[in-house]
């Protein structure tokens, strides 16, 4: 899983029927710092995250297919967690 | 599956135990030309590799299949280990 | 699997209700000789790992083998404490 922000919210009329009823965030990776890095990404929402939150985002298909709760879903991301606190030492 | 080369041998006595008796080694990825590719992993050993030697390995799911019906989670795996040089270099 | 030096805990309140009781920890990726490389990771720990410590990360599908994590929506987890690395050169 890697850390990211929530920057904003995809709509999307016209999409494969398994993401009927899920939420489409827009999601800037960042580092434990705060520092974004990478490119945004697309993930789907499963824990009620909104804008500017911080989460924990899975990144592989079968794990984010979970979190949908539909198997076979063409995913490859998804927020399992909204982050309270972080602790890092380096 | 790639080439790597073995170099170096994981002590872990704390894991997952579907690791038990299990070998870990230390393995760099390597191009046909035995030149270092990407970073270094730690894979399961199903076929008695050991440092020095060339090996190819298998990455995801699938490196836990030759333990079978023993689970682990596993996603490099050693499958096999190269008897000649000349074997891959073209 | 990669090496890793578990460099922090992250605190999750709200969450995929299949992690409630599982420690997240934030580690990073290490060369065979320790040396911190690459980015920063969110895996959940199955053995009870700490901040310090060396470990082993399980990522992918692979990550649902370990214990107790068969249908959690992870992609990386903790599956071993490393004691030693021997590296020959």
């Amino acid at each position: 899983m890697i850390l990211g922000r929530i920057v904003g919210t995809v709509v999307s009329s016209q999409k494969r029927p398994q993401f009927e009823g899920a939420k489409l965030l827009l999601v800037q990776p960042e580092t434990p710092q705060g520092v974004a890095i990478g490119a945004t990404l697309l993930a789907i929402d499963s824990v009620g995250a909104g804008v500017s939150e911080r989460v924990i985002v899975v990144l592989e298909g079968r794990a984010a297919g979970e979190a949908l709760g539909k198997r076979h879903a063409p995913v490859d991301a998804a927020i399992v967690g909204i982050v309270d606190q972080l602790e890092f030492v380096e | 599956m790639q080439l790597a080369r073995v170099i170096g041998d994981v002590v872990a006595t704390r894991k997952d135990p579907g690791f038990d008796s299990i070998k870990l080694l230390l393995i760099q990825p390597i191009s046909a030309d035995g030149r270092p590719a990407g970073r270094t992993l730690v894979a399961v050993d199903s076929v008695g590799a050991g440092v020095g030697e060339t090996v190819f390995f298998v990455r995801g799911k699938e490196a836990s299949f030759p333990f079978h019906p023993t689970e682990m989670p596993a996603d490099a795996g050693i499958v096999g280990i190269v008897d000649q040089p000349q074997a891959f270099i073209g | 699997m990669l090496l890793a030096r578990i460099v922090g805990t992250v605190v999750a309140t709200r969450k995929d209700p299949r992690l409630v009781s599982s420690k997240l920890l934030l580690a990073r990726a290490v060369d065979p000789k320790g040396k911190a490389e690459g980015n920063y990771l969110v895996a959940i720990d199955t053995v009870d790992a700490g901040v310090g410590e060396t470990v082993l990360i399980v990522s992918g599908s692979s990550a649902r083998l370990a214990v107790g994590m068969k249908d959690v929506p992870v992609d990386a987890a903790v599956v071993g404490i490393v004691d030693a690395v021997d590296v020959a050169e």
